[in-house]
């Protein structure tokens, strides 16, 4: 008996696996922080275990992003635009590549961050963390946006955490002069190859912030209709 | 003329058998559709599912199920051209029943979704063709049927669209889901059971013999409403619900309350589909049964046979016991994201359009009208995603279901003929 025709009208929703791809790349961006801290101490071969950790999730978060996109043909009749649900997939996922590179770099350079520098450095860090973190939480709305039909209340309770997304997107671009700062104070003394590399390495953690953001820009999209 | 005089039991038996046989295939082929909504969104498990399609499967047939029988019987044929091949009719009915039931279980068995409706009235439009000529059929009534490919998906996503917007401002899109639930839930039960109600009291009592008047039927209708609300609040007040739930499990909560009204709007499904379609099987066998009788002479009005219904009844309910189980089990997995909140909506609006239609005598598809109600819902962007392409599978196949069951119809009424000798 083949499965009854009637029910194949039902395709199967993109919602929740949207909110399991953002958890999991939310986690490979938490998971620098650990990794950072292992790195202030030198201690290699720990890091390296994260980075191995971080590696994994990027290529599961990679999974999930192939299938959500085999999952949306087109002809799909959705309450909201299949291109918008395939950017905001391209979005979340560059978050977790973002995050396997920082820690590729760190350790396939063994970078080591000045002493001056750690502890703002470590807060610069945790704030780019928060706004992956806030990106996801807005995402995880999805399935209760789908319960209101995308409309009313839940609408506007979405708009305020996107609201707090950009602020702590802003923060650390403050956050980010203050370290860029700190490590010209000291450049002097280091390799300059290093520094060179420093320096990306703070722009790619501050561009785990700006993707963040980017998420949030492509949900408010989606809503606008 | 002499065929009916002599093998008079045998055709109505013939008759009765195939009549049975074309029950079952319905039984098997649409209860699926019919209860898929409510097993899809876990609100019933797939015994319940069972047990509820067999009672209110077999009580629509029985209590509303004489309705629609006669637009199937006289309706889209002129019975005329017929009064002096009154042989002709009884062979054309059974092979007609035949035809439309062997395409049902072929279908089945393919996985596509053919409508029962339509395949009867293919095929009672094939041997009418090759029977009499084009002259037998009445084509405003064909055209009526063609018509209504587009506007009964239509009234019914409609209402699925305007019941869903109502569930949405109530209760979803207000400061206290779960109150508001509460507080609306049951009279959306009590507008279920009113209209279930008033179907069964204003088409199906006349044939076991109860007589209302029209005022006392309303009466009759709203109190078993009110009734319905009050149980349906005594069951919600007895749900566990989490007290402490944020947000997110407060809609979880909110579906829990949903849940209970599906239970009710399954009940109305299968009652409305069971009123609806029973007629495809039996509506045929009537006519041969009235034919026999009255040795020959087609009656512009009958009474059905006392045995007919229950016959009809229980060929629905042996098709889903014993077939539907399987199809029924093919749902669990096969509706991911189907909250009761949606899937109320749908039957609910499913249900009540079969019930207005089936008051105009149309004969109508069960599964349009699910068809269209889930479109409705998804129009309000309460569904995650439907599938356009398997819809546009569905619509392709009521059209070629009208052909297929008029060509097969055709071929086993001239194999009949030559067997009967006519």
């Amino acid at each position: 008996m083949p499965t009854n025709a009637f029910l194949g009208v039902f395709a199967k929703s993109p919602i929740k696996p949207m909110e399991e791809h953002i958890n999991k790349v939310h986690q490979a961006s938490k998971a620098l922080i650990p990794f950072f801290n292992h790195v202030f101490k030198e201690e290699w071969q720990q890091a390296e275990e994260l980075r191995i950790t971080i590696r994994n999730l990027e290529r599961e978060a990679d999974d999930m992003k192939r299938d959500i996109r085999l999952q949306l043909p087109r002809g799909l009749f959705m309450p909201v635009e299949r291109t918008d649900l395939l950017e905001l997939v391209t979005q979340q996922d560059k978050i977790a590549n973002k995050a396997k590179d920082i820690a590729g770099r760190v350790i396939g350079r063994e970078m080591t961050i000045p002493k001056v520098m750690q502890t703002d450095f470590l807060a610069y860090l945790t704030r780019c963390v928060d706004a992956t973190k806030q990106a996801s939480k807005a995402i995880n709305e999805l399935e209760e946006l789908l319960e209101t039909g995308f409309k009313g209340r839940e609408v506007t309770l979405v708009e305020k955490m996107l609201v707090e997304l950009d602020a702590i997107e802003q923060d650390t671009d403050d956050m980010q002069i203050k370290v860029r700062r700190q490590l010209r104070d000291v450049e002097s003394e280091l390799n300059p190859i290093d520094v060179m590399f420093l320096y990306k390495i703070i722009e790619w953690v501050g561009e785990l912030a700006d993707i963040a953001e980017r998420v949030g820009s492509r949900l408010e999209l989606m809503l606008a209709r | 003329m002499d065929i009916i005089a002599s093998y008079g039991t045998v055709l109505i038996l013939i008759a009765a058998a195939v009549g049975f046989f074309m029950a079952y295939g319905i039984g098997a082929n649409d209860v699926a559709n019919a209860m898929g909504t409510s097993v899809g969104s876990k609100a019933l498990t797939i015994k319940q599912a069972i047990l509820i399609a067999m009672i209110f499967e077999f009580a629509g047939a029985y209590l509303a199920g004489g309705e629609v029988t006669s637009t199937i019987r006289k309706g889209i044929i002129d019975a005329a051209p017929f009064a002096a091949l009154p042989d002709l009719m009884v062979l054309g009915m059974i092979s007609a029943l035949f035809a439309a039931g062997s395409w049902l279980l072929i279908a089945s068995f393919l996985g596509w979704p053919v409508s029962t409706t339509h395949s009867i009235i293919g095929a009672i439009i094939g041997f009418a063709l090759v029977a009499v000529g084009t002259e037998a059929i009445q084509w405003n009534k064909v055209g009526g049927i063609v018509g209504s490919w587009i506007i009964t998906p239509a009234i019914s996503g409609f209402i699925a669209y305007l019941i869903f917007m109502s569930a949405q401002k109530l209760i979803f899109d207000t400061d206290a889901p779960l109150k508001n639930a509460k507080r609306f839930v049951p009279l959306y039960m009590g507008l279920a059971g009113f209209i279930m109600a008033l179907v069964t009291i204003k088409k199906g009592l006349k044939h076991i013999g109860i007589n209302l008047g029209a005022t006392e039927g309303y009466l009759i209708a709203i109190a078993i409403a009110v009734l319905v609300a009050i149980i349906g609040k005594i069951a919600i007040s007895r749900l566990n619900i989490d007290p402490k739930a944020d947000k997110q499990m407060q809609f979880n909560n909110v579906e829990k309350v949903f849940a209970v009204l599906m239970v009710l709007t399954a009940c109305c499904m299968a009652f409305a589909h069971g009123s609806n379609d029973v007629a495809n099987a039996i509506g045929p066998l009537a006519a041969v049964v009235n034919i026999v009788e009255s040795n020959g002479e087609i009656a512009k009005k009958a009474a059905i046979a006392w045995w007919i219904l229950p016959l009809g009844g229980f060929g629905i309910v042996a098709g889903l016991a014993i077939l539907g189980k399987k199809v029924i089990k093919t749902i669990g997995e096969g509706i991911t994201h189907l909250t009761p909140s949606r899937g109320f909506a749908a039957e609910l609006a499913a249900a009540s359009t079969v019930v207005i239609a089936s008051g105009t005598g149309m004969p109508i598809s069960t599964t349009q009208t699910l068809v269209g109600a889930v479109l409705g819902v998804g129009m309000a962007r309460g569904i995650g995603a439907l599938n356009m392409g398997v819809i546009r599978n569905i619509v392709v196949s009521w059209v070629i279901t009208l052909p297929v069951g008029a060509a097969l119809a055709i071929v086993i009424f001239y194999v009949l003929r030559t067997a009967f000798g006519v």
